[in-house]
């Protein structure tokens, strides 16, 4: 069913590009490794919005062409896209023609306005999933309250919602000068606009929240989507992965393995608890309360945060299967 | 007073958000002070303590689907009984969550459903007895997380199943006695957007507005919804049937949608 994602695939090549040297100097503190030829990341902090790290707490990059440079994801700030385009300037001189958002949640996609301000006339293309649009519209204002709270307003300077003008309804490669990139939309999984983003030159997916690694997966879209997404994305041989949270690389599809018994045993106990007719607001006790460490083998970071929610989204999909 | 239901929610509205506007997002009082104006026509209200339970978590797990418990120990039946069960969520855009209007043929008055938080808020319970005495309890509710928003998890799934209901008997049927039943309603329950200036997304709202639930032709509750209900709302509530008889729920949305189902009551359910 995949075919055509592996056929594009050319593990490995030796395509000759030329970068400039690659690693961040020390005394810039925004880290950008290559984790492949042409493919940087940067490895956001595991960690909830603070104003110490000012929204940059989750994974972002980018991947050169000969002509151009596409960027996936942004960073939680405006403050952080800074950063983050600052980076990969001081590693290519190519224009960034692509900013490419995995999804609507602001630690993935605030930094866009920074990516768009002092370019005008040769500002970059937003791209993201078709539903995404919709998503930020009635998301992104209440986002910006919540991360005032959290980060207080000042971090916060410049950040606004900025919505994709090309969206992807299926499936788009875009040419950044003889490097193709393959932009996939899928199905409901983590949120309803999850987006992934290969690179089919060195056969990198930079996966966006469709793999948590470290911090425990936040389930805002569907469980057992994201179950059957997952059994998609296994079979397809990628070199490595970028997940959105965790190292800036992991090997495929090893990466995905903690969060798959995660999911696995969330959606198992809730099913057990609907039948046993727990009400919703006993299924946190009833369900492998925190630390779901015991669940997954995995030490989860932000666990206490983030299972409860899991907890309550997955019982109010499963309790309509 | 008598005001129609659409009038009063849409006065409330612009009320609250003008006094929040004026007072800042710290003042804690607007909403609940014009609804105790505009609905209870500022009569006393008694502290609920002990009457009037209220279960709400301290924080919420996520802000589009915040469990509510509201407890009546007061009495239900013909004589005296609570006529309405009041939920109120102060912060929220439309303040007023839900009317559960009872009927003392429910033989109790325990109501459960989830809502929407839209930030830290005071949650109110308010109690009306049929000779119109008032009870309230309130809790405090923070909502958590900066990528936990009040809004759909799956927007086309809500549409293509919206109107599709279940009823989930959660005790061993027990004629005479109090059962518990919980209605599920799949509805987006949307809460409207306005237009968005890059986007010019704007989706109007589509809630549930009513909701009816009869025991054989008995009615025994009419709930009025609104925004703050969540996604595929659910309305939990006791009830003590003399015997096995059919459970009949019609729903009414804002679109003009109309849902009816009924299910067989008894001890093989």
């Amino acid at each position: 069913m995949r075919r055509r994602d592996l056929a594009g695939l050319v593990f490995g090549s030796a395509t000759a590009l030329a970068f400039r040297p690659t690693v961040a100097n020390a005394s810039t503190p925004f880290a950008l490794a290559e984790v492949a030829p042409g493919v940087f990341v940067h490895e956001g902090e595991v960690a909830d919005f603070a104003a110490g790290n000012q929204g940059d707490i989750a994974n972002a990059g980018c991947i050169v062409g000969d002509e151009a440079v596409l960027v996936v994801d942004t960073g939680g700030s405006a403050r952080v896209g800074e950063a983050l385009a600052a980076a990969i300037g001081a590693v290519t001189d190519r224009p960034i023609r692509w900013v490419v958002n995995t999804h609507v949640h602001p630690d993935h996609s605030f930094g866009n306005a920074a990516f768009l301000e002092g370019r005008a006339g040769a500002e970059p293309i937003v791209v993201g999933h078709a539903r995404l649009p919709r998503a930020m519209a009635e998301r992104g204002s209440h986002y910006l309250e919540r991360l005032a709270e959290l980060m207080g307003h000042d971090v916060l300077a410049g950040t606004r919602a900025v919505p994709p003008t090309l969206l992807v309804e299926d499936e788009r490669v875009l040419d950044l000068g003889n490097r193709l990139v393959r932009l996939r939309a899928w199905p409901t999984a983590h949120t309803d606009q999850d987006l992934t983003v290969l690179d089919e030159s060195t056969g990198t997916l930079f996966t966006g929240d469709l793999v948590f690694m470290r911090r425990l997966p936040v389930i805002d879209g569907s469980l057992l989507g994201w179950l059957a997404l997952l059994d998609v994305l296994e079979g397809i041989a990628y070199a490595r992965v970028v997940p959105g949270h965790g190292p800036a690389m992991a090997p495929w599809p090893t990466a995905g393995a903690a969060q798959r018994r995660y999911l696995e045993a969330l959606r198992d106990d809730l099913r057990k608890a609907l039948a046993d007719k727990v009400v919703l607001e006993r299924a946190i006790s009833a369900v492998a309360s925190p630390p779901p460490a015991s669940l997954s083998g995995e030490a989860w970071l932000l666990a206490e945060e983030n299972h409860g929610r899991n907890v309550m989204a997955g019982y109010t999909e499963l309790e309509w299967e | 007073m008598k005001v129609t239901r659409k009038t009063l929610l849409a006065s409330l509205t612009s009320v609250a958000v003008a006094a929040v506007m004026v007072a800042g997002p710290a003042a804690a009082g607007p909403a609940w002070e014009n609804i105790h104006a505009i609905v209870f026509d500022g009569r006393e209200v008694q502290d609920g303590s002990g009457v009037l339970l209220l279960e709400a978590p301290a924080r919420a797990h996520d802000a589009a689907v915040v469990p509510i418990t509201i407890t009546s120990l007061l009495p239900q039946t013909p004589d005296d009984f609570v006529k309405a069960l009041y939920l109120v969520i102060d912060e929220n855009p439309a303040p007023i969550a839900g009317i559960f209007h009872l009927e003392p043929a429910l033989g109790a008055a325990k109501i459960a459903t989830r809502v929407r938080v839209d930030r830290y808020t005071d949650v109110r319970a308010i109690a009306e007895t049929a000779d119109g005495r008032l009870y309230m309890t309130t809790a405090f509710v923070k909502a958590s997380g900066g990528c936990s928003a009040p809004a759909l998890k799956d927007a086309e799934v809500a549409m293509s199943r919206i109107g599709k209901m279940q009823l989930k008997a959660l005790t061993d049927f027990a004629p005479g006695e109090t059962n518990t039943a919980e209605l599920l309603i799949s509805h987006p329950n949307y809460t409207g957007l306005q237009i968005d200036q890059l986007t010019r997304y704007w989706i109007p709202p589509d809630y549930v507005e009513e909701v009816t639930v009869h025991f054989d032709d008995t009615l025994l509750m009419r709930v009025q919804g609104d925004i703050s209900l969540s996604e595929d709302p659910a309305i939990r509530f006791d009830y003590e049937p003399a015997a096995a008889g059919t459970m009949r729920v019609e729903v009414t949305d804002i679109k003009g949608r109309h849902f009816e189902q009924s299910w067989p009551v008894g001890p093989s359910s």
